[in-house]
This record gives structure tokens, sequence and C-alpha cells, in this order.
């Protein structure tokens, strides 16, 4: 038998064996119609589906936890499934059809490009799957039932608020290191930062506006090329913790990290300890783990009772600050560190 | 699979009957078509959703737009070149399509196209980049990936653009096969696979681009203009991109400025799976489609069995090592 004879037919057995294949697959096609919209999983167990952004951000990592600690509870199963990086969404469109092949009654996801997932969650709610967006809400938002955030404008706000009053007067000289252009994230917190310090966007107190990623080295990157553009700079507000440290960095390697006040937003364990080592002075704290609980649990009463969650729920946001101002609330380090995530 | 490389296979003397377990290392494809058929088997024990006619179109239509980059990557890698751009290049062309349809004014067919062409013109700078000024395709291509995202990003201002007619979502629709729904894109995909296959087996430009790999000066001696031959490659690839561009605003809804940044090393994996060697002139492009649709059931499968999505990169991984460890040997016993 020759060497090209055998590779002929080799060619043709495979391409038989996936035709027989598919096409016993094809067979089996009717109990999967039929299964849908069953009791999903195995063992006719409930199962909930949680989406991420990524899987290496401890944010995400965190709200991981909650989920899985909640599920655990409820006695649920949970899949988990992430993009390959911040902005993927062919990944987390692979991921909801993952899911509701695999029948989960409802999928919790932080949409990494809100625009272009919204068309997959309507499919996803269109076969009777609830689907809840944590974190950030999918545009148009009415494209998941329900909404469990940080009320991020607040988030913005306490820290500008925070920032008006530590200032005590000095005039300030601003930069804000911002998240990317367009993503609602990081305007809410920028614009509530900005009516919290109370001025206006385009005010001469703003130096230097900078897209960061949410990224420390990108937030590093951004600081220095601010402090070129405008040395006297005062007062900094981040779009997270991340690149608060990067700005700390580039401020130190500058060696004005004691004259520049940062502000930033997050509360994980790692920021609220730098917080308490003097790298910036306030933190709006937010709570990722309550996000992915309360998103577990309604997924579970959606099951049991047939009732779905719907509209906008406040995971809450608190002010944690070293050293406490007349005028505004906050909370000590302390607290920050006692209901800090991602340790 | 070409005539050169089956008559390279069959020139050691016959001093004995090849052994069976060299015959079956001569046929690059039957790696990857066991381990997709083992993975297979795997995911429909463990899960009863596995291996029902739904999931299997779900992971086709998952693996159309890699797959079809993996044509045009699979034609390039066997000229013993790579294409770092094809993610970044298939992004751009899905928004050059979106955008002149959606806000240019432009008749969605003729945005297609546009897209199409946009794809097939950086392929063919890639290509005369390569051959003319003798430039590594590592480093044109790598310089292109960063162009062509950029370009995305200054077109797209880093909008999402959605709204789209619906002809540029035509082939993410579906239709019935038996209780089966299936993705008009998938089918495109295997058509393009059975095409490339026709081209590569049975016509001379198909020979010629295996012995372009393998021995180019060979080639350039016995009178084929290479550089030509080279740009068309490039060229072709481009087209499949543009193609896969299609495919992709199809199966999300959008044109999307973030796509594509992984595609090009998923594109490489899914070749390197098929047991396509990276060196050029060895392998068959039905190998690329079994590597592109492991990725697709390993993924779904440990998804439907509950698995931490983490461990489907850890696997893919493995894979990839034991892939090229098997080319590697095969390359040795015939030598």
């Amino acid at each position: 038998m020759s060497s090209r004879y055998m590779k002929l037919t080799a060619v043709a057995a495979a391409t038989a064996a996936t035709a027989t294949m598919l096409s016993a697959c094809g067979s089996g096609g009717s109990s999967a119609s039929g299964a849908s919209g069953g009791s999903g999983g195995s063992g006719g167990k409930i199962s909930v589906g949680l989406i991420t952004k990524t899987e290496t951000n401890p944010f995400f990592v965190t709200m991981k936890k909650g989920a899985q600690a909640e599920a655990a509870k409820d006695g649920v199963k949970l899949l988990t499934a992430a993009g390959a990086f911040d902005g993927d969404n062919a990944g987390q469109v692979t991921a909801v059809q993952n899911m509701i092949a695999a029948g989960v009654k409802g999928i919790l996801i932080t949409p990494s490009d809100p625009k272009a997932i919204a068309p997959t969650l309507d499919k996803a709610r269109q076969q009777g799957i609830v689907v809840i967006a944590l974190d950030t809400p999918p545009d148009p938002q009415n494209s998941a039932d329900a909404l469990f955030a940080t009320d991020n404008q607040a988030a913005g706000k306490l820290i500008g608020q925070y920032a008006k009053a530590a200032m005590a007067g000095k005039p300030a000289k601003i930069a804000t290191l911002d998240l990317a252009p367009g993503v609602t994230v990081g305007v809410l917190r920028h614009n509530g930062f900005l009516a919290g310090f109370g001025v206006a966007e385009g005010d001469p107190s703003i130096a230097c506006e900078a897209d960061t990623g949410g990224d420390q080295a990108k937030g590093q990157t951004a600081m220095e090329n601010c402090l070129q553009k405008a040395p006297d700079i005062n007062l900094v507000y981040t779009i997270n913790e991340p690149a608060a440290m990067g700005a700390y960095q580039a401020l130190k390697s500058a060696g004005k990290e004691k004259a520049v006040t940062i502000v930033t937003v997050d509360g994980s364990c790692t920021g609220i300890n730098a917080l308490a080592g003097g790298q910036f002075v306030a933190d709006s704290q937010q709570y990722p783990l309550k996000m992915a609980s309360l998103g577990v649990q309604a997924v579970v009463d959606f099951a049991k009772t047939g009732k779905k969650p719907s509209g906008y729920t406040d995971t809450g946001v608190t002010l944690v600050a070293a050293n406490p101002v007349s005028g505004v609330d906050s909370k000590d380090t302390t607290y920050g560190q006692s209901n800090c995530w991602g340790s | 699979m070409s005539t050169t490389t089956a008559e390279r296979a069959a020139t050691p003397p016959a001093e004995a009957a090849p052994s069976r377990v060299k015959a079956l290392l001569a046929v690059p494809t039957l790696g990857p078509l066991g381990a997709l058929l083992l993975a297979c088997l795997y995911f429909s024990f463990a899960s009863d959703r596995f291996l029902t006619g739904g999931n299997m179109s779900l992971i086709l239509q998952q693996v159309m737009v890699v797959g079809t980059l993996a044509v045009g990557q699979s034609a390039v890698i066997l000229t013993a070149g790579i294409d770092l751009s094809n993610g970044a290049s298939m992004a751009f062309g899905s928004l050059v399509m979106t955008k002149l349809a959606v806000s240019g004014g432009v008749p969605a067919w003729l945005a297609i196209l546009a897209g199409i062409a946009t794809c097939a013109a950086i392929g063919a700078v890639n290509g005369s980049l390569v051959t003319l000024m003798k430039l590594p395709p590592f480093i044109v291509t790598l310089g292109m990936l960063n162009i062509a995202m950029a370009l995305t990003h200054i077109t797209s201002k880093e909008q999402t653009v959605t709204g789209l007619p619906d002809l540029l979502t035509k082939l993410g629709d579906t239709f019935p096969l038996g209780q089966t729904r299936v993705t008009y894109g998938s089918v495109l995909m295997l058509v393009l696979f059975a095409v490339a296959w026709y081209v590569l087996r049975h016509t001379a430009a198909g020979r010629h681009l295996y012995a372009l790999g393998d021995n180019p000066d060979a080639v350039r001696l016995a009178g084929v203009n290479v550089r030509r031959q080279l740009i068309g490659v490039y060229t072709v690839a481009g087209v499949l991109y543009g193609i896969a561009a299609l495919l992709l605003v199809a199966r999300t809804g959008v044109g999307d400025p973030q796509a594509g940044q992984t595609d090009n090393l998923d594109s490489i994996t899914a070749v390197v799976l098929g047991g396509i060697s990276l060196f050029g002139g060895r392998g068959s492009i039905v190998g690329a489609l079994y590597g592109a649709l492991l990725v697709g059931v390993i993924r779904n499968g440990l998804q439907l069995t509950g698995v931490d999505s983490v461990y489907q990169i850890l696997i893919t991984g493995i894979l990839v090592i034991l892939a090229v460890g098997v080319d590697q040997i095969a390359r040795r016993r015939r030598k």
C-alpha cells in the first residue's frame, strides 16, 4: 500500500468520521430542544452562570468567590467564564451561548462591551433565562432584567467632596486619570468627582485628563505625562486603585508624592492598605462580593418562584479616609480593611 | 495534501516496507482527528447536553471566525511564513463594513465588499513587504498588527457600531437540518476549508505553495514566479480574513473595535494543533479545521461540565506543545 494511497484513505476516513459525528449528533437534536428550559445541569440541580470581564482582576475574582459561596449555600451549581481580556466581547458571547446550552436558569454578567453584548443577552432572555448585570449595565440597559451595581456617580462624588474639603481653599490643579473613552463606569465616576468637587468639565483648574484603562502601568505613564504637561498638579482623581498606585509611583519618582493628594475608587484590601500607608487619602469602597451573592440569590428565587428580579439595586458605596474632614462622612481604615475585597 | 510531500514521504528507498507507525505518522491529520474524537467521546459521557445536534451546531458556529482565519493562516504558514496581523486586520475590515453600512450611507453589499477588499489590501501589503523588501513575515505582520489596530481605533473612535442592516448579519442566521438549526456561517467556513483543500491538493498553485515552504530556491529554479506567488498567498489570505470579518459581525451582531485581539494566536493555535508545521511545507488544511474544532469542543465541553474556564486555556497550551512535539518527531523520522 503506497503511503499516498494511505493518506487519501485517511483523509476520506477522517471526513467520513466528522460527517458521522455531526449527523449522529443531529439525530439527538430533538431531545436537546425538549430539554432546553428544563431544570438545567446534571442531576436536576439549578445552575447559574457567572461571566466576568477577565479571570485575573481581583475585583472579578472576588465576585466569583461571592457567587461560589452563595451557590454552595443555596445548593446550586455555578458555571463561570470570562473574556480573554477586558473588552473581549466575542469571548463573552461564546460564554453566554455555552451557558444557554448548559441549561442555566440565569446568567450574571459584567459586560466587557455594554453595547456589543446587548443582542446576545436579548437572545438569552428570549429563551427564558434571567439576565442580571453586575457592576456595569449593558447598553441599552433593558437588555438585562436587573442591575446590581455600585452607584458610580455617587462613588465619584464622595471623593470629590472629600478632596474639596481636604484642599481647604487651596487653589487646585487637577489631573483626572480616567478609564477609556465612552465607557459608562469611567464617565460616571469622572463626572461624579467633578460634581462633588464643584467644578464643571473644562474648568481651568483641570490641568490634565488622561486614559489609563484602569491599569497600573498605564496609570503611571499617564501621570508622568501629566506632570510633563503641568508640573504643579496637586490633586489627582483616579478611576480605580491600580491607576492610583501607578500615579503614586510616578509622583514618587518625581519627588512630589507628599505635595499631591490622590483620591480613588475601589476599596480592595491592597488599596485600603495603600491608603493606610499614605499613598492616597480617600477611597470610595464598593462591594463586588455583595453584587455576586445578591445575583445568585435572585436567580435561585427566580428558579423557585418564577419571579424575575428587575430594576437597579445599589450595592452600596462607603467613603474610606485615613483622616476625616469636617462636613464629609467617612469611615476609617480599620472599617475599610474589615470590609475590603480581594485579600 | 501535496504531491510534493506525498512523494517525499514515499521517497525513502523501499529497503523495507514502512512500518505502520511510520505510515501513520506520515498522516499529519490523524493525531488532531483522534484528539478531537477523544474529546467528543469524553464530553459526551461527562455531560448529557454535549452530544446534541444543537450543541454541535453551536460549536461550529463558535469556531467559524477562528476557523476561517485559520484557512488563511494555514496558507501563509505552509509557505514558512506567519501572519500575526490577521485578527487586527479582521477587526479593521469589520469596522469598515459596519461603519460604511450604518453611517456611510453605502449599500450593505458594497460595504461588505469594501471590508473584504480592505483586508485583501492589507494582505497584499504584507506579501509585498515580505517578498520585495525581503523582510521577515514575523516582523512585517507584527507591524501590520499595530497599524491595523490603530486604524480600527481611529475609524471607530472606540465606539461599537450597532443597528446593522440585515445583510451584514445574515450569515449568523440559521436554517433547519433535520431537528437541528445550523448557522449559515458555519457552512461557509466548511465550504472554504473544502475549497482550500481542493486547491492545495489538486492544483499547480497549491503544489507550488507547499514547495515554497519547503525549498523556495528549487521553486524559483523550476521557473515559477516566486514573488507573485507569495504576494498572491498573502492577498488571498487577506480575502479570507475579510470573510472572517463578515462572520464576526454576523456572529456578534455589532461592529466591535475591541474584537480580534487574540484571534491571531488562536488561529495559529488551530493551525499548529492541526499538525501543520510552523516551518512550512508540511501538513493538511483539514488538520487546521480539526484544530479549531478541538479548541471549540474543549471550551464548550468544559463549560457544560462546569469546569473553570481557566482549565480550557491550560489544556490548549498542553495540546499545542504536544502537537509541535509530534511534528518534530515526524520530521526527524523522515530524515
